[in-house]
């Protein structure tokens, strides 16, 4: 059976609104971060490989299987998604023996898996209450617990450490890596970039809808910085700056504020860029107000992924 | 394509038939637990048993004379036909059946069953078949005691009646047309519920379309599920005013017609709700 969860050109339209476009992925076992801001994507994407929305372009194969209406991949995929609710009424135990009853078993293999994932994710006795009265955290467990509960190749993460505290955040981690080390497939999405490193045996960057790197933190770290970045300087002289840098190589893109009062250049090579801006200032040819990038939080994220000192932080 | 036909048997038999009956068992069992156990279903309660409690009323404070015991009878035939199948089975329906799958969206809990390994169809009947045995069990069991009640209080008359006469006959009849006017109502509200955001309008639209049906060309007339249960009734109501349209019986049709007219309808709407959901997505931000 083919071990690839993989994406053929798939686009994702709500409408007319973009959700993800033109999507080509392969991500073999281990542990895959999906990273990007907030709307861009990611949850479309796991939504999509877990059948939750269908695409409207292009094929999606999850070890070999279709994740339309496909029993048989349930089988084996866990997908805890980013939705804080629950069937109505119902305790942290009976929500997972539940579903482990739907997956056909006898009821005592359901209530031995059902004790083991709530003591995987540390949930004890709380799980006799009702999820109504379970703090964020413990939500976040229970969902966990089910999602892991049926032992499944495939676990898909939304966001799976938002409203854990320190500790549970830890011992999420160390489940995950011990899951990945198990040969599994985790796909997870985060925001938390710090995190990303430490759990992540690839990342996938993704924004506005868009793949923008995939592969290793290297790997990626290199596409990047291949890619031109935007930043705004706010100067007396905009018009001498941009013809200043539109000389060299490395700018292939300059333009004027609309207030006059600045200029936008993209840059291929930001450190280049950075040392000729600074001769630019020191010679005194132009005053300098202010820099910033203008690519807005994908930015943020691929000088985190780039470092500040050209390696992982 | 006569390979295809002739393949059909086997292709049924590879089927897992065993996994799908205990998933359907227990997909059953929760549905059941959900629609009957809990606060929200008060008020379907409350319309199956207001008759109840009135017809008690009846019974405790009211003389019961043998001759006035067909008055009664007519009573009872014009609440079945006039309350419970044009509102209390209706509005009791709306609520269970357009809570199973557009509930769900709404409360954002639909996806733990589609990420379960239950195909989608499957899914869809036994939430409808766990919909339907809630209603009957509801208002079948009012109609029981609606009966018991209306005839207890004429003693041995009211018993010679049930059980020597027509009665037993007539509760008879009245439980089918309970049976399948919460399969008829069940299937059509579990459809609207999958089509519309809010399936109220288009439920407004049925109530209406169910009133003036009599009215309508015979054609017509066949996709109402009223019109099937007026040929049932086992006691014909006399009804005057705007109410008569309610109980005109504009063509005789026979009771097996109607009741496999009816059954067609259901099953036709059943077989699209199943495409449906096949395609339905989930996008709990748009609810």
């Amino acid at each position: 059976m083919n071990d690839q969860i993989i994406f053929e050109d798939v686009s994702k339209f709500y409408g007319e609104v973009l959700g993800v476009n033109r999507i080509s992925l392969s991500i073999p076992p281990g542990i895959t971060t999906l990273v990007g801001p907030n709307g861009s994507g990611k949850t479309t994407l796991m939504n999509l490989m877990t059948g939750l929305v269908q695409p409207s372009n292009g094929r999606i194969s999850v070890m070999g299987l279709s994740p339309a209406n496909s029993p048989e991949l349930f089988r084996m995929l866990g997908y805890c998604a980013q939705f804080d609710s629950f069937p109505r009424g119902i305790n942290g135990w009976d929500f997972i023996f539940d579903s482990l009853m739907l997956h056909g078993m006898s009821e005592a293999e359901a209530f031995e898996l059902t004790q083991e994932a709530l003591e995987r994710v540390q949930l004890g006795e709380a799980a006799q209450r009702k999820i109504a009265g379970y703090s964020k955290g413990m939500r976040q467990k229970v969902r966990l617990a089910q999602a892991i509960a049926h032992h499944p190749r495939v676990l898909v993460l939304d966001e799976p450490l938002n409203g854990l505290d320190p500790m549970a955040r830890a011992e999420s981690i160390a489940l995950f890596q011990e899951l990945g080390r198990q040969g599994m497939h985790l796909l997870i999405s985060s925001h938390i970039l710090d995190e990303v490193d430490r759990i992540s045996d690839r990342v996938v960057l993704i924004t506005g809808g868009y793949l923008v790197a995939e592969g290793s933190i290297k790997q990626v770290r290199q596409e990047v910085r291949e890619k031109p970045m935007q930043v705004l300087i706010r100067c007396d002289q905009p018009a001498l700056l941009a013809a200043k840098m539109f000389s060299v190589n490395h700018c292939v893109e300059a333009r004027l504020h609309t207030d006059g009062r600045g200029v936008f250049i993209r840059t291929g090579d930001i450190d280049q860029f950075y040392s000729m801006l600074n001769g630019v200032a020191a010679e005194g040819l132009v005053k300098v107000e202010s820099v910033a990038p203008a690519d807005d939080d994908a930015s943020a994220i691929y000088q985190y992924l780039i470092g500040s000192d050209g390696g992982a932080s | 394509m006569m390979d295809a036909i002739g393949n059909f048997p086997r292709h049924l038999a590879l089927q897992p038939w065993g996994l799908w009956w205990i998933q359907a068992r227990r997909l059953v069992r929760i549905e059941v637990r959900r629609n009957l156990f809990s606060l929200r279903a008060s008020w379907i309660y409350f319309l199956a048993f207001i008759p109840t409690f009135i017809i008690f009323i009846h019974f405790i404070f009211e003389a019961h004379h043998p001759s006035w015991m067909s008055d009664d009878t007519d009573v009872l035939a014009s609440v079945i036909q006039l309350y419970y199948i044009r509102l209390g089975v209706f509005f009791g329906c709306l609520g269970i059946f357009s809570r199973l799958i557009r509930g769900e969206m709404i409360e954002r809990s639909l996806h733990f069953y589609l990420l379960s390994p239950v195909k989608r169809e499957l899914l869809l009947l036994c939430k409808f078949v766990a919909g339907s045995f809630s209603a009957v069990l509801l208002f079948g069991s009012a109609i029981i005691a609606d009966f018991t009640l209306m005839y207890a209080g004429f003693g041995v008359a009211g018993r010679d009646y049930v059980f020597a006469g027509p009665g037993l006959g007539q509760l008879e009849g009245y439980l089918a047309i309970i049976v399948l006017a919460c399969l008829g109502y069940g299937a059509i509200f579990l459809l609207l519920s999958m089509t519309f955001r809010n399936p109220m309008p288009a439920a407004m639209i049925v109530l209406g379309w169910e009133a003036i049906n009599p009215v309508l060309p015979s054609l017509l007339q066949k996709l109402s599920v009223a019109s099937y249960l007026r040929h049932l009734m086992p006691v014909s109501v006399s009804a005057h005013g705007l109410l008569a349209l309610l109980t005109v019986e504009t063509e005789p049709v026979s009771a097996w017609a109607a009741t496999l007219g009816l059954l067609v309808l259901i099953g036709v709407v059943l077989l699209y709700s199943c495409y449906r959901i096949r395609k339905l997505e989930i996008r709990y931000s748009t609810e």
